[in-house]
């Protein structure tokens, strides 16, 4: 089992071509934008694969009218909250990545390049190398423009099958055939015996789940999961198989190239977002990692909202609206629907079970929430292909930096930094905008200044054990 | 202008507080190994003692840079706070300084403790003798309760500092860049254990209750706390206490 599998991952182009062609530019093209609040326009025309509950009835007349300086506040407010509905996924999927470099030593070996580095780093000058690495680069990046072109092209000619047949093949290629060799070697760094009908059946299921969650509908938490899951395996997959000279030059080439084509007029990633802007749609599911339900916001437990929860099934008081203890016995998954919202939704159309019946008729209601947005419920959206680069940077300082820990952390430090000044410019902008640029650039700075800079510091000074 | 847009680093919870200021240790770190390296190269590598020098002068320049790191980002908070409570409903900012100077202090501590002990985590993992070169084979404890002193130092500090900092008493500042740099100072002496793990707790005992003080809290506020009596809020209604309004 093992030896097929590490020979067959470089000797089959095209599969590896298809899927990091089709799965890696995706991602790019992702990667470079998607993060924009969700307004209330695009939440109509909605995505099959998170629960449409239908259109918002809520809160409207709390919210109704909103001075500039309030909606100034909320806008702090929550954008604070989405800094941390970030930060959560983000770091969950860059601990995966290194937890994995550090365990399983099969994705620190050398087996091979990409077919599309296909430059050795293995030369006997320094100045060979350089060369080498930057045409190795050049190479990638091309191969990363063709591809978001041919996307945008494909997109705005409304082939929208072809797009889906592609992210589904690649999507396919990373749940299953990936994840079994993860698996695979996992097993193999424990010595654990395992069967293959074991390991059929879980691979099997684990695949199902996943597309059906990430293609079509599932719990948001599961997706989000498998969201996290499938960049982390990518990213993976670039940590091995890319040199290091060559992953850095990428790493630095495509925050710029991310920053260009979100930014400028002409670039592709824009004209996706604004093609998609004006035909009202949101933009592939199975791309775009989404913190919120379309629907209403989940918030983080220490919201006061939150802590008002109630089972979806319990029937409301009425009469004690002013009743706010917590429910014990709820499910944590109540959907994201506060206490009072679901009480004021009841004085307006009477108690009523979520069925699909009901939830079309509410659908048929008209509704007046057009011009107020309400502001608990925009999400921030984040490209997968940020997830990967994120992870590719800080897998990549922990597998080849002699500070190890420290440089790793220092790098995890940086991209968060980056992230969170990335969200703030969000919050200020209002408009798509590049993740990469800001992050990898922190990212790059504290990784080459620890390794060479501080690592010999506290090198010395935990050898003779002083603190400072 | 924008101060509204200008204030949202502030109102962060607390885990980016946290990021933000362990960047900014960061930062600071960065730059202290940058003037140590600098001054590294441009020494004699041979000369044992003059290297050891030179790694405590990096260390008070370290030190010297996390204080002003520790200044700036109070300059920051203060600004973002103020902008804070324009925007805010009632006039005040939803934070507190002392809370503020809290999470400062704590992730200050927590940046710098765990970049001080996680390589030497990892390597505690591997195979391996303590001390099998003539060294003291209590290192790791040592390292353990050294970091733990540190980081609740820090957390003292950025109580005390921001507190003086606030009050523009210049004189407990000095005296926190003081015990910084004692307490750094102190580490020089490992492997003498006795010399430097005593009264670098000592420092941490008085530095604590010197913080505790500063923020408010005096012998009484602690028996309350520990005999967790329930405060009577008579903002508070119980349910029963509601009647609804008589009709004639």
């Amino acid at each position: 089992m093992s030896e097929e599998s590490e020979e067959s991952v470089p000797l089959l182009p095209l599969q590896q071509e298809s899927m990091a062609s089709a799965l890696f530019n995706t991602d790019q093209n992702d990667n470079s934008e998607r993060r924009r609040h969700d307004n209330s326009g695009r939440r109509r025309n909605d995505n099959p694969e998170s629960e449409t509950n239908g259109q918002p009835q809520n809160n409207i007349q709390q919210v109704v009218e909103q001075d500039e300086e309030e909606d100034e506040e909320l806008t702090l407010k929550y954008g604070a909250k989405h800094v941390i509905m970030l930060f959560v996924p983000v770091t969950l999927c860059m601990v995966v990545v290194v937890a994995t470099i550090k365990s399983v030593s099969f994705y620190t070996r050398k087996d091979g390049q990409l077919i599309y580095t296909p430059f050795t780093e293995e030369t006997e000058t320094v100045g060979q190398r350089a060369l080498n690495s930057i045409l190795n680069a050049a190479i990638m990046i091309s191969v990363i423009i063709v591809m978001t072109i041919l996307l945008v092209v494909l997109y705005k000619y409304r082939c929208y099958k072809v797009i889906h047949g592609w992210l589904i093949i690649s999507s396919l290629l990373l749940l299953f055939f990936f994840s079994f060799i993860y698996l695979g070697e996992v097993f193999k760094t424990y010595n654990v015996a395992m069967d293959y009908i074991t390991v059929a059946l879980i691979i099997w299921n684990f695949g199902v789940v996943g597309m059906i969650c990430i293609h079509w509908k599932g719990p948001l938490r599961l997706q989000q999961a498998y969201l996290i899951m499938i960049s982390a395996l990518m990213a993976l997959v670039f940590i091995k198989y890319l040199p290091e000279w060559t992953a850095w030059l990428i790493l630095a080439v495509i925050s710029v190239y991310d920053l260009v084509a979100v930014l400028c007029p002409k670039g592709p990633l824009r004209m996706l977002v604004e093609t998609a802007q004006e035909r009202n749609e949101t933009l592939f599911p199975a791309l775009i990692y989404s913190s919120t339900m379309i629907w209403l916001v989940n918030m983080a437990e220490e919201d006061p909202e939150a802590q008002r929860k109630a089972t979806k099934n319990s029937t409301y008081d009425k009469q004690a609206p002013a009743n706010q203890t917590r429910n014990e016995d709820a499910e944590a998954d109540d959907g994201g629907f506060s206490q009072e919202w679901q009480q004021q939704r009841d004085n307006r159309i009477g108690p009523i079970e979520s069925t699909p019946e009901s939830r079309a008729a509410v659908q048929a209601l008209p509704s007046n929430s057009q011009t107020s947005e309400d502001p608990e419920e925009r999400g921030v959206k984040l490209g997968l292909g940020d997830f990967i680069f994120y992870s590719v940077l800080v897998g990549k300082a922990s597998a080849t930096a002699s500070g190890d820990w420290n440089t790793t952390l220092a790098c995890f430090v940086a991209i968060l930094i980056g992230l969170c000044l990335t969200l703030l410019l969000l919050a200020i902008f209002k408009k798509a905008l590049p993740a990469l640029p800001i992050s990898i650039t922190f990212g790059l700075v504290f990784y080459f200044a620890t390794d060479n800079l501080v690592q010999p510091f506290m090198d010395q000074l935990a050898f003779h054990q002083f603190y400072i | 202008m924008f101060v509204g847009r200008e204030t949202a680093t502030a109102p962060l919870c607390g885990k980016s507080r946290h990021r933000k200021r362990a960047f900014f240790w960061l930062v600071s770190l960065l730059l202290a190994s940058l003037v140590w390296f600098v001054s590294v190269r441009l020494s004699d590598r041979g000369d044992a003692a003059l290297q050891r020098g030179l790694l405590g002068f990096g260390a008070a320049v370290s030190v010297l840079l996390q204080e002003l790191f520790r200044f700036a980002y109070f300059k920051l908070l203060k600004k973002a706070d103020e902008g804070l409570a324009t925007i805010s409903e009632d006039g005040r900012s939803p934070i507190s300084l002392r809370q503020m100077a809290y999470v400062s202090g704590l992730s200050f501590g927590i940046i710098s403790g765990v970049f001080s002990v996680i390589n030497i985590l990892a390597d505690s993992i591997g195979p391996g003798t303590v001390g099998i070169h003539g060294d003291s084979p209590y290192y790791f404890i040592t390292s353990a309760f050294l970091t733990m002193a540190l980081v609740l130092l820090h957390t003292f500090w950025g109580v005390i500092f921001f507190d003086a900092c606030e009050k523009r008493r210049y004189g407990c500042l000095g005296l926190v860049v003081a015990s910084h740099l004692l307490t750094s100072g102190l580490t020089f002496l490992n492997p003498r254990y006795a010399a430097s793990l005593g009264p670098i707790f000592i420092i941490t005992l008085c530095t604590g209750l010197w913080a505790f003080v500063t923020a408010g809290g005096s012998f009484r506020s602690l028996l309350k706390c520990l005999s967790c009596k329930q405060e009577d809020d008579s903002r508070v209604m119980t349910y029963s206490a509601l009647r609804v309004p008589c009709e004639d």
